[in-house]
Order: structure tokens, then C-alpha cells, then sequence
């Protein structure tokens, strides 16, 4: 019944790699750089499941280059049981790691079709977008125009703050703001669809991807389609709980879709008909 | 032909005894139903007197008794709170454990060891149906549970075709049952009357020609066979429920903001026994242990419910608050989503969700509440 080649390998055992550095993005944010010799690449919007030795486990997605997928770098948010202990690790230690899982940003189409990319950012949301923007910068060639709009709640919650200066470099657009400002803050303030309703993109030839909190990224939907986006142009990353994050443990389903197989990126199109439906 | 005179026999009462040892001595072990803490349930089986001889049960939503039968019947019952998942999806099962050595070095062991080689005796055409839905959930995606294909592989399945209908069976709206129609190694119908007590007997694999031919039987004659027909026939008479599925996938899509989750969430108490019996759930948790020493660690998987409110906990809180959004997650994965997902319903009509719900709550009666208030067939029938 089962062939015996599928069986070889187990998707529910971790290897565990070592912490190279630990960079802290924010007071309670760190990205996490694992050597991984091993590795067999990933596609951005892609996640792992990261496990802390007997402390538990959690899906994070891959935040570094795709192009250098032996150092595998997670940004974390230190918000759950997992997640604090996991963003407190030190250089050196082992971290679990399963993966990678979950579909990917549709950049292949994007490169064939000449599209012009999107890329719509709330808070933590801006780590699986990052390996869109490497992917991008490192063949500018193959691809169409980029903007960037990200936002956050503070300054200071701006993540991979020094980078999001240097991606500001036509063709790539970038534009950041925050709810609320600082004394030091010059940009603006407000909230990301202030952003969607200046920027100018071609609504046939672009395609939109997004990360962030689900309220913000509804009223990003509602916007992208007042402005003439066709639905089936617009993709997003979503979020659950998950245990196995192949399609076995049945945490993740929204509809009749799992995220961890079936996502973690989807058509808008696809999940729209379950998509602002409360508690779903 | 040789081959087809094989494949249907007689196996009286008195040589039951005789398949059990013969199944023992190919190596495996029989498991089947035999009675526990006031119910029929499922449990290693060395003779036929481990078998619930003589007995049967009577259920109605939110209630499950024994009764003496006035027969000797050994399958004279329905399905019990137990169902072949335990032994296929264990309830409980290490995953892996870790070690973490003096130089930070971390050694993984996969649970990858033997697993017994069960012949499940007294599968019912339901549960052969559940056993087809969770070989294509957890081995027929592009990952496969490899913890659960080892227990599958290694399988022998004695079917019964039912000869009662339980009190809250609906197997022949879900296409289901009660006749087994595949996918089982030997296939029994009993036959009990004035003339007698046995079995007709019938091989669907090599593996169980192999046992049958080892086994003392009769040739089964024409009257016997058709006596095995009339078995199913009168069974599926007496069924007392159905579901209608016609088109159930966008009904329940439809309404999912339709008020009988409000009405159902009254009554639920989200005690998770519905998923816990269901024959074709197969949520699970995972639960990491840590010695004392620090240095051992071992991963454990659990089933688990949707109705826990920790089910989709995630930073900040859980998705599904309200019992209304658990219940429905529940009841459109079963019977809508299901389809999407994996090409059939989650449903087997087994009707252990009804009797197992300590309020009674009726899955079908909730199907048939939201089909008789549908808003989309309103506007159809009005015009």
C-alpha cells in the first residue's frame, strides 16, 4: 500500500542545527542565523518549525536569502511560551528544525508574467516578505517594478531597520509608517492603507503580497480592490496554530484549507469566501 | 473453478475457535469486541468467549446499553464506543525521543521499532469505510505518517456484515454500509436460525484464502447464501435515521453564519467525546517532556478535539472563543469541508457521535435543522 521510498523519511523529526548569531531587530524581536550544511533550499513564504530542546514547538517562517539557504535565518517575536525561551537563545546553542513547509510566494509567475510586485507589510509580517526582496534584488533583471509598503505600530518596532534604508534604490520603492511616532520620527504616521492610497501601481500588471495582521490586511483587500485589483492578484500569508505543519494534525485549517500544506500563502481568491468570517 | 469454491464457505459457530487460533499461529493478534466497564469495546481476543456472546445494545442519542440477547449471536450488536483508529492512530504515541550530549550535541531517535501484527476481528462495513478515509488522510497526501502506515501495513481485517441496526445507525444515507463491499482479507455473515448457528465466510485477498483453506469448513449452499443477502437486507430495513447529503458541501458553506450554531452551542457542553469516538478524526497535539536531568527529551502525540478551546490558541488567544464557532468547525470540516479536502465525506454514518453525546445532539437532526431553514432554497421555493 505504502511505498517504501516515501516511507525513508520522517517529516515529524527534527535535526537540530547550531545558533551562529542571534542579531536583536527590536526589544522584543531577534533573528535567529542557523548553520544548516545540509540544506536543501527553500522558496520565499516558507516557514520551519522550530523546537526548543523539550521546551516545545513553533512555525516560523524563513526570513534570510534564498540564494543562501545554509544560513538559515528566523525572525522571532518573543510573544508565547515557545517563542520567548526560543528568542532568549544563545550563540552556540542546538535548535530544533522541520522543514521547510508550505507553499510559496508566487514569484516564478511574477518573473513570467513581468509583473510588478506589491508587498504589503504589517509588524512581524515583513519577515517571509524579506526573501522576496533578496530574491528580487539579487536578479533585478527578471523582474518588474517593487514596492515596499510597511508598517508598524512604533519606530521602534521597525524591523531589519538599517536594510529597509539601503532596499530603497529604483526600480524598488519603499515607504514605511507607524501608528503612533517618536521624537525622533520624521516619516509618517498612520495606517497602511494611507500608504495603499498614494502609491501609484498598475492595477493589470502587478501583483500584490501580503503579511501583517489580519484586520490590516482585509481593509489592504478592500482597498487593492477599489483601486481595480483583480483578486486572483492578490496573495496572503496566514497564521494558525500547528502541530505537525503537514497536513496531519488538523490545528490550521481555515475552510477547507490547511495552512501548513495548502499555505501558508494563498490566492486571496481562494480563501476569500472564509476570510473576515469571525471566529472561522 | 477451484479458486471461487474457496472463496465462500460455511464456518460453523462451533469452529470460531478454530479462525482465532488459526489467525494466532500466522502470527498475528486478534483484537476484536468484547465487554468492559458496561460496554462493548475493543480489546485483545484469545477464544470465542472472549466475544460478547449472547448480548447486544441499545442506543439512543445521549444513552448506550448492554442487554442479554435470547440468542447466542456473537456479532448481535452495533458499534461500541471504540473504534479501530486506537490501534491504527494510537491515542497516545511517542514520536521521537532526544538526547543531548556533554558538547551540546543532540542525538535524535525516530520511534521506528516493531508494531504488532493485528487482525482486527469484526469490522463492520462502517468502520472499513473509516479505515479508507484515514488511509487517505494520513497516507495519501504527498507526506505520509509513516507511524500510521506501519500499523496499516501489517493488517488483518475480519469484516461482519451487521446484522442489527444500532439505534442511531445511518449507514445507508452515507453509502456506507451495512453490507462490507472491499477492502477486508475475510468477510463473516451469521447466520443463526432454527437449522443452526455459523458463519458464511468470505475471502477478499490472498491472505485470507490463505487462512480460510487452513481453517475447518462446509461448502455453503445457495439457501445459506441467499439467507447471508437477507442478513443486510433486513438490517438496512431497520434503520431508523439518514442524513441527507444531496448537495451538503455548499449547503453547510451557505450558513455558516446560520443561527442553529447558536441553538446547538446551547446544548453542546464541548466535551470533546464526539471527536474522541468518531471512527474518522484524526486531530492530534504534541506534547514535549523534558527529565530532570535537562538532557533527555521525548516528543508525544495525543489525539486531540477541536472543541478545546486550545485548539487554535495562538499569541493573544485562541480563534474559535465561542462553543457555536467549535461546534461548527467541527460538523462543516466533517461534512463539507471533508470533501474539499480529501474527495468524501469525513462521515461514515456509524451514529457513535449521537449516542456518545452525553446531551444527545443529533448530527443529522442539526444537517436536517439548517437544510429546513436554508435561506438560498427560500428564495428558490418562492419563486
Amino acid at each position: 500500500m505504502v511505498s517504501s521510498a516515501r516511507l525513508l523519511s520522517d517529516p515529524m523529526t527534527p535535526r537540530f542545527l547550531e545558533v551562529r548569531r542571534v542579531i536583536h531587530e527590536t526589544t522584543d524581536t531577534v533573528t535567529l542565523q542557523l548553520i544548516d550544511p545540509h540544506a536543501h533550499g527553500f522558496k520565499p513564504g516558507q516557514f520551519n518549525m522550530l523546537y526548543l530542546f523539550g521546551g516545545g514547538e513553533v512555525a516560523i517562517s524563513i526570513s534570510g536569502e534564498p540564494a543562501n539557504a545554509s544560513r538559515l535565518e528566523h525572525t522571532i517575536r518573543a510573544v508565547g511560551s515557545v517563542t520567548k525561551p526560543l528568542a532568549a537563545i544563545r550563540r552556540g546553542a542546538m535548535v530544533g528544525v522541520r522543514g521547510p513547509f508550505g507553499s510559496a510566494w508566487p514569484l516564478e509567475e511574477a518573473a513570467r508574467r513581468g509583473s510588478d510586485l506589491l508587498l504589503i507589510a504589517g509588524g512581524i509580517g515583513l519577515a517571509p516578505l524579506r526573501p522576496v526582496i533578496y530574491e528580487v534584488h539579487g536578479n533585478r533583471s527578471r523582474y518588474g517594478r517593487m514596492s515596499l509598503l510597511y508598517g508598524a505600530r512604533n519606530p521602534a518596532d521597525l524591523l531589519y531597520a538599517k536594510e529597509v534604508v539601503r532596499w530603497q534604490c529604483p526600480p524598488t520603492d519603499v515607504r514605511t509608517i507607524v501608528d503612533h511616532g517618536d521624537l525622533q520620527w520624521r516619516g509618517r504616521i498612520g495606517v497602511l492603507t494611507d500608504l495603499l492610497s498614494e502609491v501609484n501601481f498598475d492595477p493589470a500588471k502587478t501583483i500584490a503580497l501580503m503579511c501583517g495582521p489580519e484586520v490590516m490586511m482585509r481593509f489592504a483587500e478592500r482597498e487593492l480592490s477599489r483601486r481595480g485589483m483583480a483578486a486572483e492578484n492578490i496573495f496572503i500569508s496566514l497564521e494558525r496554530n500547528m502541530k505537525c505543519a503537514v497536513g496531519f494534525c488538523g490545528h490550521c485549517m481555515i475552510g477547507g484549507s490547511f495552512i501548513c500544506k495548502d499555505g501558508p500563502i494563498f490566492h486571496y481568491s481562494d480563501i476569500a469566501p472564509f476570510f473576515g468570517i469571525r471566529e472561522l | 473453478m477451484v479458486v471461487a469454491a474457496e472463496l465462500r464457505r460455511l464456518l460453523l459457530n462451533a469452529n470460531l475457535d478454530a479462525l482465532i487460533k488459526a489467525l494466532a499461529e500466522a502470527g498475528f493478534k486478534v483484537v476484536g469486541p468484547r465487554i468492559k466497564e458496561g460496554a462493548i469495546v475493543y480489546d485483545e481476543i484469545r477464544t470465542h468467549r472472549d466475544l460478547p456472546v449472547g448480548w447486544t445494545d441499545i442506543q439512543r442519542p445521549g444513552s448506550y446499553r448492554l442487554q442479554k440477547r435470547d440468542d447466542d449471536a456473537v456479532f448481535g450488536f452495533a458499534v461500541g464506543p471504540h473504534s479501530w483508529k486506537k490501534y491504527l492512530h494510537p491515542p497516545t504515541l511517542r514520536l521521537w525521543s532526544a538526547e543531548r550530549g556533554g558538547d551540546g550535541q543532540v542525538t535524535v531517535c525516530a520511534e521506528d521499532g516493531e508494531v504488532p501484527r493485528l487482525a482486527l476481528l469484526g469490522v463492520r462495513a462502517c468502520e472499513l469505510a473509516a479505515i479508507g478515509i484515514q488511509d487517505k488522510v494520513l497516507t495519501g497526501g504527498a507526506t505520509i505518517d509513516p507511524h500510521y502506515a506501519r500499523r496499516r501495513s501489517n493488517l488483518f481485517i475480519i469484516a461482519v456484515n451487521c446484522m442489527v441496526a444500532g439505534g442511531t445507525c445511518f449507514c445507508v444515507s452515507m453509502n456506507t454500509g451495512p453490507e462490507v463491499r472491499g477492502g477486508y482479507d475475510l468477510a463473516l455473515t451469521e447466520l443463526l436460525d432454527e437449522s443452526g448457528h455459523a458463519f458464511l465466510i468470505e475471502s477478499g485477498s490472498e491472505a485470507g484464502t490463505e487462512i480460510l483453506r487452513r481453517i475447518p469448513t462446509e461448502v455453503a449452499r445457495d439457501q445459506q447464501i441467499n439467507a447471508a443477502a437477507d442478513v443486510v437486507a433486513k438490517t438496512a430495513e431497520q434503520m431508523g435515521r439518514a442524513m441527507e447529503t444531496a448537495g451538503i458541501k455548499d449547503l453547510l458553506y451557505a450558513n455558516l453564519e446560520h443561527e442553529r450554531w447558536d441553538d446547538v452551542a446551547k446544548r453542546c457542553l464541548g466535551c470533546t467525546n464526539c471527536t474522541m469516538v468518531c471512527p474518522t478524526c484524526f486531530c492530534t497535539t504534541v506534547e514535549d517532556h523534558l527529565d530532570l536531568s535537562g538532557n533527555r527529551a521525548e516528543r508525544v502525540r495525543q489525539w486531540d478535539s477541536c472543541f478545546t478551546l486550545d485548539f487554535t490558541h495562538l499569541h493573544g488567544g485562541s480563534i474559535r472563543t465561542s462553543l457555536k464557532s467549535r461546534y461548527r468547525q467541527w460538523m462543516t470540516h466533517k461534512l463539507a469541508s471533508w470533501i474539499d479536502q480529501f474527495g468524501s465525506s469525513g462521515c461514515v454514518g456509524c451514529g457513535r457521535c449521537i449516542t456518545w453525546c452525553p446531551v444527545g445532539i443529533d448530527i443529522t437532526e442539526e444537517v436536517a435543522a439548517i437544510r429546513a431553514s436554508d435561506p438560498r432554497s427560500k428564495s428558490t421555493s418562492s419563486a
